[in-house]
């Protein structure tokens, strides 16, 4: 139900519209990506494979989006640690 | 690894543990239920509960498809591939399912031929390869894995193909969840949702959850920043009173879903009126058959399949832990009768089961080990 | 659908094997209460979960018992279906203090000498792959056998079960790859046998090999169960690159990488470690099962617990792409040229250095330490900061989709 993982599209394969060749990294896997045939991927952009199909494009912008709000939230972490820590001293 | 990598970073954890932290009310306990085995296995295999205050507990549901397949359907696919002439192909996770008489790997044993594939596609490859032998494929999993196989189904028919089937036992997410929130025994504040099931069917068909029962959603990525920002989300709704359906994977999962997806299942396959689930029995309206059009590919129909019903074990007490009732190690018979090498009920069965998943990788009393820590 | 019976209808046939383990169960819990009082669970939820984590390790070093009626292919997995195979039924019937330590090689006296003895069976599918084939790893792996006994390997013999139909060019290719590594071993084939089977019954080519070695009369005896606290765990380089690669060598998965086997004869290497440092307690190749089932091997012979950190354990980037994309533990993944040592912490740098200087061991880490509660269990502390168990598989990792 879940083991979905992340890949780049290297290619498609001459004549078979639905197959794209796939790195891993460094592994690489010929996977069908008829289930994107709506807005299909381009060489370079990511997306989430599961049993040898692409289920969904990666949005990066979004992925960016996630990781700067973690990234908020670390830094603010960070600056309180070290507020409490500044503060200890007398 | 990109899209992996970023979102396991330890710093940010404890950032997210101590605002998660910071959300608890004092007194209350809360208990939010992840659906989905693989964020089962993911909580377990980085110890994301030890980043989780005392008062907040993870339940796991009955989100393992491998895990909720009856005995009885264990049995029929034995039988299947026991046939004449017949390769049946199997998901990894299958292999050491048993029913009443032994798994996959017990069946291969006594002579019957069952390969492990990785994809539904690899099954076709088989039947090209051998015309003289009748391929089955032994269908297995929730929304995530059903467009492939109805994507391998289309193109079998469009091969025109003559020796290709399906045994088919894919189910539907949202029956088994609206099952737990009608148990009486139900005691869940919030839930953690499917993330690659949401991938196909998007973040609509959860809003029921919120609207009819006022419980939170947050649709969660498998890395373990996801998790726990997914904990954030629904502990920031707790406590601002609010229950809505809301996507923490957005970077994946599209709100309506894939359409494409959609289509092929609805090409292909129909809903059955009843199908057992283990632990939790029989759900009306939550696994899909092959439809009509086509019966050529419908393994059920073109051999005889024996659909006896095996009774769940009367010691089996997997639908408590199912539903959050009961801890895994409450169980009457955990990890005495029931382990991983021999397991009874549907919790212990795949890795992903909640009782596994304890067992193989949360086996400690975490109050004593001295070694548990967050470095 | 066909046949089912309706919801409610009386049930059907129960599972008989879930009834007797059930049974047995209840056997071995009266027998183990007999006299004492029935621990009644308090109200704390820690100690009632110590009672249960108590049942269940009672239950785990039960005596092991096959159920199976057959042997499948988790029995030659070298996990814990192995383990129960060799202990209930090997180490039961021809049972001896020289065999039961069940460590690589047994060890010997002989006239004077000690002497370490070991044998090993190929079965490897394909019998050629990246990085080797069948016939580097008949001799390496029973070399490494000796070598982590702390022997000076020196003879082997070889024995060779051959298809009928089988290319003799192949056969040529496999025993020239034989010799090659055992002159870089520096051992000699000394005797050997053939058989030929018909065609359909061995998968080409099936190599059995047992080497003998000699072991320093004053060297202390290598062995797991002399782990103790404090000592260190170090893995002389990446993990995993064996079985991936044949994984992938299969074709079956369709996957394509540049990843090769690791297999090598570790006796070099294994001899400038010893003559570093005399603080080595154990050495242990990481076949079938991985370091994982090393260090549960560690764990439960020592009674100790093993704590390793998952960031120290080096893993090439493709072997974990691989093992990600299938769903799979590089820990549980065989290698067939890494070793597992356990050495007095106070001795760990120097043995780390000592692996170091040598090629083989130029990635070689410490992974972790041993300690001592809980005893028998194997701790990791995630990249991610949590800790969880690593226990044994039943089997072979399968690839999971799920």
């Amino acid at each position: 139900m879940c083991l979905g993982i992340p890949g780049q599209v290297l290619e498609f394969l001459p004549d078979q519209p639905d197959l794209a060749r796939v790195d891993v990294s460094g592994v690489r896997r010929v996977i069908n990506v008829g289930l994107l045939a709506d807005d299909p991927p381009e060489p370079g952009e990511w997306i989430l494979i599961h049993v040898g199909f692409a289920l969904s494009k990666i949005d990066e912008s979004e992925a960016a989006a996630a990781l700067e709000f973690l990234e908020g939230i670390g830094q603010a972490y960070a600056d309180e640690l070290a507020a409490l820590q500044e503060s200890r001293i007398e | 690894m990109r899209f992996v990598d970023e979102f396991r970073d330890a710093g940010k954890a404890h950032a997210l543990a101590a605002k998660i932290a910071g959300l608890c009310e004092p007194g209350r306990q809360y208990k939010l239920m992840e659906v989905c085995g693989g964020h089962t296995h993911t909580i377990y295999k980085h110890g994301l509960e030890d980043y989780l205050p005392e008062s907040v507990t993870l339940v796991h549901g009955p989100g393992c498809p491998v895990c909720v397949i009856p005995m009885g359907r264990v049995d029929d696919a034995i039988h299947l591939a026991s046939q004449p002439d017949v390769i049946m192909t199997s998901f990894g996770d299958m292999m050491r399912v048993p029913g009443s008489h032994g798994s996959f790997f017990d069946a291969k044993a006594e002579g019957t031929d069952i390969r492990m594939v990785y994809s539904p596609l690899d099954s076709l490859k088989i039947a090209r390869q051998n015309p003289d032998k009748r391929v089955v494929f032994m269908a297995i999993g929730f929304e995530t894995t059903t467009p492939s196989t109805a994507m391998t189904v289309l193109r079998a028919a469009a091969e025109g193909l003559t020796n290709f089937s399906i045994f088919c036992n894919h189910v539907t997410i949202i029956p088994a969840i609206k099952a737990i929130l009608d148990s009486p025994d139900l005691r869940l504040d919030g839930f953690i949702g499917p993330g690659h099931v949401s991938t196909v069917i998007g973040c609509r068909p959860y809003e029921f959850i919120a609207r009819e029962y006022g419980k939170p959603v947050v649709v969660a990525g498998f890395e373990p920043l996801d998790i726990l920002q997914s904990i954030y989300m629904l502990m920031l709704q707790l406590s601002e009173g609010r229950s809505e359906v809301e996507n923490q994977y957005t970077r994946v999962v599209p709100w309506d879903g894939n359409l494409a997806a959609l289509k092929a299942i609805n090409e292909v396959m129909e809903l059955r009126p009843y199908f057992e689930w283990r632990g939790l029995g029989f759900i009306s309206h939550s696994a899909m058959r092959m439809r009509p059009a086509y019966s050529a590919f419908d393994a059920e129909l073109l051999f005889q399949v024996p659909g006896v019903r095996v009774a769940d074990p009367k010691a089996c007490q997997c639908g408590e832990v199912l539903k959050g009732v009961l801890k895994p190690w409450e169980c009457k018979v955990f990890g005495t009768a029931c382990t991983p090498e021999t397991p009874i009920g549907t919790c212990m069965v795949s890795p992903e089961g909640a009782c596994a998943a304890y067992y193989n990788y949360g086996r400690m009393n975490r109050h004593r080990v001295v070694e548990v820590s967050i470095s | 659908m066909t046949g089912r019976t309706a919801s409610g209808a009386a049930p059907g046939p129960r599972a008989g094997w879930v009834d007797e383990a059930l049974r047995e169960h209840e056997e071995h819990t009266k027998a183990e209460h007999t006299g004492a009082a029935m621990s009644r669970p308090t109200t704390a939820a820690p100690e009632r979960e110590q009672q249960v984590l108590d049942r269940i390790d009672r239950a785990r070093r039960r005596r092991p018992k096959v159920r199976e009626e057959r042997i499948t292919m988790s029995h030659g997995a070298g996990g814990k279906a192995t383990r129960t195979l060799v202990e209930a039924i090997f180490l039961d019937a021809f049972r001896n203090p020289l065999l039961e330590p069940l460590e690589d090689s047994a060890q010997l006296h002989l006239n004077g000498s000690r002497v370490a003895l070991t044998t090993d069976s190929y079965v490897v599918s394909p019998l050629f792959f990246p990085g080797g084939d069948i016939g580097d790893l008949a001799v390496n792996g029973t070399v490494n056998d000796l070598a982590v006994s702390g022997a000076t390997p020196l003879y082997l013999s070889a024995g060779f079960i051959l298809e009928e139909g089988f290319p003799v060019a192949d056969l040529n290719r496999i025993v020239a790859s034989m010799k090659a590594a055992a002159a870089v071993a520096g051992v000699q084939v000394v005797t050997g046998d053939t058989k030929v089977v018909q065609k359909g019954k061995a998968d080409g080519c099936y190599i059995n090999t047992a080497g003998l070695g000699v072991i320093e009369y004053d060297r202390p005896s290598l062995g797991v169960a002399t782990s103790r606290p404090g000592d260190a765990v170090i893995v002389s380089g990446p993990i995993g690159d064996h079985g991936v690669t044949i994984m992938l060598a299969r074709g079956e998965l369709d996957i394509e990488a540049d990843i090769v086997s690791d297999t090598a004869a570790m006796n070099g290497m294994i001899a400038d470690l010893l003559a570093a440092t005399t603080g080595v307690r154990a050495l242990r190749d990481a076949t079938r099962g991985g370091v994982a089932t090393i260090l549960n091997e560690v764990a439960s012979a020592a009674n100790v617990s093993v704590v390793v950190t998952e960031d120290a354990i080096p893993v090439r980037t493709e072997v974990r792409g691989a093992s990600e994309l299938l769903g799979i533990d590089p820990m549980y993944v065989a290698c067939e040229g890494r070793l597992v040592a356990v050495v007095d912490g106070t001795e760990a740098d120097t043995a780390l250095d000592a692996l170091r200087a040598h090629p083989l061991g130029a990635q070689a880490a410490i992974i972790g330490h041993i300690a001592e509660e809980p005893p028998g269990i194997v701790l990791l502390k995630t990249a991610f900061g949590g800790t969880r168990i690593v226990d044994l598989l039943v089997g072979d990792p399968l690839p999971r989709i799920c």
